[in-house]
C-alpha cells in the first residue's frame, strides 16, 4: 500500500487515518533531514576497513553500504552528530564544518 | 453462575484482569503501586492466564512499555496510582493520540507534597485532557464491571481510546467489599477477542506509527480528531452498559441520577462519595426533603446535555469535588458542571465543595450539611459563597 499525500495540506478533520498511524513503512526515507546538519563527515576509502560499526552506530541510516561494503554516507539525512567518526576504530571518518 | 465474594478493590480489578486475558501487562512493581498488578502477577506465576508480564524501571517505561505492545497489536493492560501516573504524564498523550485501546487502573491518590498516600482525585483530575476517557467507580462491585466494560469500549473500533478506570484508593482499593464475579467463561464471552486497530508487527502491511508531524501541519487536526473520537465514545459506553447489564443485572451508564426525578437539591459527585450521599438522600427522603445524587460515571467523555437534562428540574445544585484546582474558579468537576447548567434557560445555582483532599473522610453530617445549605439557597435564592470547603479546618 502506498500512501497518496501530494494534497496533504489540504487535508481537513477525518481525513487522517485514525491515531497518526500511516499505511505505509519506512517513510522517514522521505524526510530529508540533512540541512540540519552544522559537521560534515569525511570518510576517507583508504583507510576503511569496512568493519561497519559505523554502520551499526549511525542513528539515521545514513552509512550506505553495497554488497557488505561501505560505499559512502547518505548526506540527504545524515544530521552530522559525529557517532561514526567517534566510534570509527582506524578514524577513516573525520567530522569537519558544514559549508555553506 | 456468578458467585458472590468478598474481596478488596484491587483484587476484584486483578479478577476482572484475569477474566480479560491481556496479551501484555507492563507495570511498575513498587510504590505508588497496588496489589492490582501484585495480584495479577500471581496469576500469571501460577499459569491461569497467557500474558507477557514485564517489570518495569517506572511508570514512565510502564507506559512506554504498554504504548509498544499495543502498537504491536496486543491487548495491554496496566495500574497506577498518584505519583505513578504523574511520571506517566506524556505517554498518557501519546498512548491516546496514537488511539491504542490501553486499559488502565488509576487508583485515585493525591499527589504530594507534603507527603501524603491518600485518596483524593487530584491524579486524575491532572490527567483530564490526555485523551483518555476517563469512568470513576463507587465500590469494588463498579470497580470489577467497569474493568470489564472499559476492555469493550476502549477496544471498539468506533472508539479506538485508552480507558482509565478510576478507583478511589484505600476507600475502594484497600477495603473488602462484597461483589458479585461473573463466571470466567460469561466474561470472557462479554469482553471477546482482541481485533487490534493495528499491529506493528504484520511484516506483509508495514505501517508507521507515530510519525513526526513535518511542517505539514496536520496536529490541529489530529487532535481534533480525537476529540470528536472522545465524544463518540458516548453511544459506546452507552450500549456496553446496557449489554453488560444483560449479563449480570448491573447496568451501567454515562451517569447515575439517584431520586432525581422529582428532586430540589442534588449532589453531583465521582467515586465512592457516591455510597453515603446515597444513603444521607434516603434519610433526608423520610423527613420530607427532596434530595438527589447524580453519580457522575463518565468524566471523559463529559455527557454535559444528558447532564443539563437530568438536574433540569432541580433548584440548587452542589458539585463535590475531591480536587482542587489552585487560581481557578472552583474545581474541575464544579466548573464543568457549571458550564453544562449556564445554558439552561432556568440557570440553576451551583455551589462547589471541596472535599477529602489527601483522604480526609467526608461523613453523612458533611453531606446533610451541603443538603441543608442548598434547601438555604433554594429557599432565598441567595447562592452566597460559590466555592466552599467541607471539612476543612478554617
Amino acid at each position: 500500500m502506498t500512501w497518496d499525500i501530494s494534497n496533504i495540506k489540504k487535508w481537513k478533520v477525518g481525513d487522517h487515518p485514525a491515531g497518526v498511524t500511516i499505511p505505509e513503512g519506512g517513510t522517514a526515507h522521505q524526510y530529508k533531514t540533512g540541512g540540519w546538519r552544522s559537521e560534515k563527515p569525511e570518510w576517507f576509502e583508504d583507510r576503511c576497513t569496512h568493519c561497519m560499526i559505523c554502520w551499526m552506530f549511525c542513528p539515521d541510516t545514513s552509512i550506505e553500504i553495497k554488497d557488505e561494503k561501505m560505499v559512502g554516507i547518505d548526506f540527504d539525512h545524515c544530521k552530522g552528530c559525529g557517532i561514526c567518526a567517534e566510534e570509527c576504530p582506524v578514524d577513516a571518518i573525520e567530522m569537519n564544518e558544514e559549508e555553506k | 453462575m456468578a458467585k458472590t465474594v468478598a474481596l478488596t478493590g484491587n483484587v476484584a480489578c486483578a479478577q476482572a484482569m484475569r477474566q480479560a486475558d491481556p496479551d501484555v501487562v507492563a507495570a511498575y512493581p513498587i510504590t505508588p503501586q497496588t496489589t492490582i498488578v501484585e495480584e495479577f502477577s500471581t496469576y500469571v506465576a501460577n499459569g491461569l492466564v497467557n500474558t507477557e508480564y514485564v517489570t518495569v524501571e517506572s511508570e514512565h517505561s510502564a507506559m512506554s512499555a504498554s504504548i509498544g505492545a499495543s502498537a504491536a497489536g496486543s491487548r495491554v493492560m496496566t495500574a497506577t496510582a498518584s505519583q505513578g501516573l504523574a511520571l506517566m504524564w506524556e505517554e498518557l498523550y501519546i498512548a491516546s493520540a496514537y488511539r491504542l485501546p490501553i486499559i488502565m487502573h488509576n487508583v485515585n491518590r493525591t499527589l504530594s507534597g507534603p507527603i501524603n498516600i491518600h485518596c483524593d482525585h487530584q491524579d486524575s483530575m491532572g490527567a483530564r485532557d490526555s485523551g483518555w476517557i476517563q469512568l470513576f467507580c463507587e465500590n469494588a462491585q463498579e470497580a470489577y464491571d467497569t474493568t470489564l466494560q472499559a476492555v469493550r469500549i476502549a477496544e471498539d473500533h468506533r472508539v479506538k481510546l485508552p480507558v482509565m478506570v478510576c478507583l478511589d484508593g484505600f476507600i475502594i482499593s484497600h477495603a473488602i467489599d462484597r461483589l458479585d464475579i461473573l463466571d470466567d467463561d460469561v466474561a470472557a464471552k462479554f469482553v471477546g477477542e482482541f481485533d487490534a486497530p493495528i499491529t506493528m508487527l504484520d511484516a506483509n502491511n508495514p505501517i508507521t506509527v507515530g510519525p513526526f508531524d513535518g511542517l505539514h501541519g496536520s496536529f490541529f487536526e489530529f487532535r481534533r480528531d480525537q476529540e470528536l473520537a472522545t465524544l463518540g465514545s458516548v453511544p459506546v459506553i452507552e450500549e456496553v452498559g446496557k449489554e453488560y447489564g444483560q449479563i449480570s443485572g448491573r447496568e451501567y451508564g454515562l451517569f447515575e441520577a439517584y431520586k432525581l426525578d422529582d428532586a430540589e437539591v442534588a449532589i453531583v459527585v465521582l467515586g465512592s462519595a457516591a455510597g453515603t450521599t446515597r444513603v444521607v438522600v434516603d434519610k433526608l427522603r423520610e423527613s420530607g426533603i427532596k434530595a438527589g445524587l447524580l453519580k457522575l460515571r463518565s468524566f471523559r467523555p463529559f455527557p454535559a446535555e444528558q447532564i443539563a437534562e437530568a438536574l433540569a428540574g432541580v433548584k440548587a445544585v452542589a458539585a463535590l469535588d475531591r480536587s482542587l484546582s489552585p487560581g481557578a474558579i472552583g474545581a474541575p468537576l464544579f466548573q464543568e458542571i457549571r458550564s453544562a447548567l449556564y445554558d439552561q434557560a432556568s440557570r440553576v445555582p451551583v455551589i462547589n465543595y471541596i472535599y477529602g483532599l489527601g483522604g480526609r473522610d467526608v461523613s453523612m453530617p458533611n453531606l446533610e450539611q451541603v443538603f441543608n445549605d442548598l434547601s438555604q439557597v433554594a429557599k432565598s435564592g441567595q447562592t452566597g459563597p460559590v466555592i466552599r470547603y467541607l471539612g476543612l479546618k478554617e
